[in-house]
């Protein structure tokens, strides 16, 4: 089991992409700083983090539009930092598409294949397979101006894919679409992705995009890789508190480490003892909002975890209502509740007093 | 209520829009009949110099008389004559090299002009622009200076030994095209930047992304997304060449006359006002060519080209 997972998370042995102490700075701003990571073959692969963090830079060294200041890029085990861009065998998605205006839907898609001189029949039938691909077979003739964001997005993909990279690049690919398109689109591009099995690499600040579509997430932090998981390891068990803050929402409560529990200035709470961690350390406890457990009472469970507190304010979601709790401290802690039916339980009102529940294994000690 | 304060706002609006359409009337199409007339009279020793003159006073009859005089001989005359054809033949043809040599100085200096840092691109259009802030007449005057036989440019040339006698520039076809390339780059250069500048620099990207090296870029993508700024640089110098006088008058030879030139000897020299006017809306008429062809270029490139 353990195994298992530690094969899911890594890239393999033979990466196919590595940044090996990869820097980036424009004159006096570091974009990016001791990079170090592996991609594999395959893997649908998400550089996460807030703007300016470097995942966009990242990306645009690996297409060649910009060069490291130290450390270097491999692919396929070779070093590309000195092969200019026209001649990577790795394709992107640009944010805003840039499609060629001067030219029509498969002028676009064909772009690609014009540059290594196939013939023309090669081409023809390439862009069609394109153009199915993308589900707008009937599209070839028409003009960028005609289309829809919607639609620039897929010619955009397919004009990326019609020279079958070895990884291809998309840059925040999504950001031009509405909530519900965007969705849909994350399956489409999930299926594709593996229906092709071309490796993919996005960039997103996106946290749900990124969590739905990758198998392995990076989450950048001021141009330094935080962390790199699988989603689920990313949220359940995050390395730090800015990941753990980062990637949806968490009330860290902060105490002193003791045997199998956490000291805090509201109780002792008991958790499992994170890796590496000494006694008396200062730690944070992680808790999700999901995890915990709203009622009147206090539990009658005595391994539960519990803390007392009144409802501050509620914030109705439609399929869930989140609690802000204020606790003995003043602090305040977030607790989900899904909103089952359509009448709603035992809810509780604003000043009410509550008791908020957690099993010890529900909660993550963080230790920075 | 409220529709009548929606009528009377309308009403303004179409004023507003009347406004530019009352100006060209006024002030274009107005002098542009009153030529047409002249250009359809005689010449005549007479106040002014040109029958028929229209009589109001006649009425009826006066008006009558007035159009049955008319009479196109003058532009039959235009091609009889061989001064005429050839006059015109060769301000298109300085027009079109000029604008041939104007679009290869231009361009380069748009583009790099548009591809240099951006906090120094309004310094470089300002000086592009700058030449305008001292008369036109001067600076051709100063050209004079430049290309005479004791001029800057044959002192240049003697002291570097290019040359061992000095150069004869003034009063040639080179002094035609220099003082035309000179007097009208800010036009060709105006455009083309306002072309390239718009211009999205990641499609540069993608080409190369998807394997195209920089220099195949530029003809792949730059020059056509720039073509509407080469039309309107080209049309904005090669109208006003075609029908220059004062740079071939002063520097050119007088083995070369331009149609502007044959146009003022006609009118101040022969007080020939019928033949004057007659050779401007012949000129006219020859410059809608180039302008219906940039009409059909825009429409074509607004509906989109199939």
């Amino acid at each position: 089991m353990a195994e298992a997972a530690t094969q899911e998370q890594t890239a393999g042995d033979r990466p196919l992409v590595r940044f090996a102490g990869v820097a980036k700075r424009f004159g006096q701003i570091t974009a990016v700083e001791e990079f170090t990571l592996d991609i594999g073959e395959g893997e649908f692969f998400a550089l996460l983090g807030p703007s300016g963090c470097g995942k966009t830079t990242l990306l645009r060294m690996l297409a060649g539009f910009e060069t490291p200041s130290a450390g270097s890029i491999l692919l396929d085990g070779e070093d590309i930092v000195a092969v200019p861009p026209h001649r990577r065998p790795v394709n992107m998605m640009f944010q805003n598409y840039a499609l060629f205006p001067h030219l029509s839907v498969a002028g676009n898609i064909a772009f690609g294949l014009r540059q290594e001189r196939a013939g023309r029949a090669e081409i023809a039938e390439r862009v069609a397979e394109m153009l199915a691909l993308v589900r707008m077979p009937d599209f070839g003739r028409r003009r960028i101006d005609q289309l829809s964001g919607g639609q620039r997005q897929r010619v955009a993909l397919a004009r990326a894919l019609i020279k079958r990279p070895r990884v291809l690049l998309l840059d925040e690919p999504m950001a031009a679409l509405d909530k519900k398109l965007r969705a849909e689109t994350q399956f489409e591009l999930m299926e594709l992705q593996r229906r092709l099995g071309t490796t993919f690499v996005i960039v997103t600040h996106d946290q749900d995009e990124a969590m739905t579509v990758a198998d392995r997430i990076a989450v950048m932090d001021r141009g330094r890789l935080a962390q790199v998981a699988a989603p689920s390891e990313i949220y359940e068990r995050p390395n730090s508190r800015w990941v753990a803050d980062f990637i949806g929402e968490v009330t860290l409560l902060e105490g002193m480490l003791a045997e199998g529990a956490i000291e805090t200035v509201l109780g002792r709470f008991r958790a499992a003892m994170p890796a590496g961690g000494r006694k008396r350390d200062t730690v944070w406890l992680a808790l999700r909002p999901e995890k915990l457990h709203i009622a009147a009472q206090r539990p009658a469970d005595g391994n539960l975890n519990a803390i007392p507190g009144t409802v501050f304010e509620i914030g109705y979601r439609g399929d869930m209502s989140i609690y802000k709790v204020r606790l003995a401290d003043r602090s305040l802690m977030k607790v989900a509740l899904a909103n089952t039916s359509a009448r709603g339980r035992a809810s509780f009102g604003i000043d009410d007093v509550v008791w908020l529940s957690w099993p010890p294994e529900a909660g993550w000690v963080l230790t920075r | 209520m409220i529709q009548n304060q929606r009528a009377k706002r309308s009403w303004s609006a179409r004023l507003v829009l009347l406004i530019p359409y009352l100006w060209l009337a006024l002030f274009f199409l107005a002098p542009f009949l009153i030529v047409l007339k002249i250009s359809l009279s005689q010449t005549a020793i007479a106040q002014p110099p040109y029958v028929p003159v229209l009589e109001w006073a006649a009425g009826w009859a006066g008006l009558k008389a007035f159009f049955a005089a008319l009479s196109a001989d003058n532009y039959a005359m235009l091609g009889s004559d061989w001064l005429y054809p050839v006059s015109y033949l060769k301000s298109l043809e300085v027009a079109a090299l000029s604008t041939a040599i104007l679009l290869a100085v231009g361009y380069p200096l748009a583009y790099g002009i548009a591809r240099s840092p951006r906090r120094l691109q309004p310094v470089l259009v300002m000086l592009v622009i700058l030449p305008f802030w001292t008369s036109f007449l001067i600076r051709v005057y100063a050209w004079i200076n430049i290309l005479q036989r004791d001029g800057l440019l044959n002192d240049v040339l003697l002291r570097l030994h290019i040359v061992d006698t000095p150069v004869a520039w003034l009063s040639s076809d080179t002094a035609i095209y220099i003082g035309m390339v000179y007097s009208y780059l800010p036009f060709m250069v105006l455009p083309l930047y306002a072309a390239l500048e718009k211009m999205d620099e990641s499609l540069l990207e993608a080409a190369a992304d998807l394997g195209c090296p920089r220099g195949r870029a530029f003809w792949l993508v730059t020059l056509p997304l720039s073509l509407p700024g080469v039309a309107a640089g080209m049309l904005l110098c090669f109208i006003p060449i075609a029908g220059e006088f004062v740079i071939p008058d002063l520097l050119g030879g007088s083995q070369t006359v331009m149609i502007g030139q044959t146009l003022w000897m006609e009118f101040f020299a022969n007080k020939d006002w019928p033949v004057a006017s007659a050779i401007a809306v012949a000129l006219l008429g020859l410059l809608l060519v180039p302008m219906l062809f940039y009409e059909r270029m825009q429409q074509r490139s607004l509906e989109g080209g199939r």
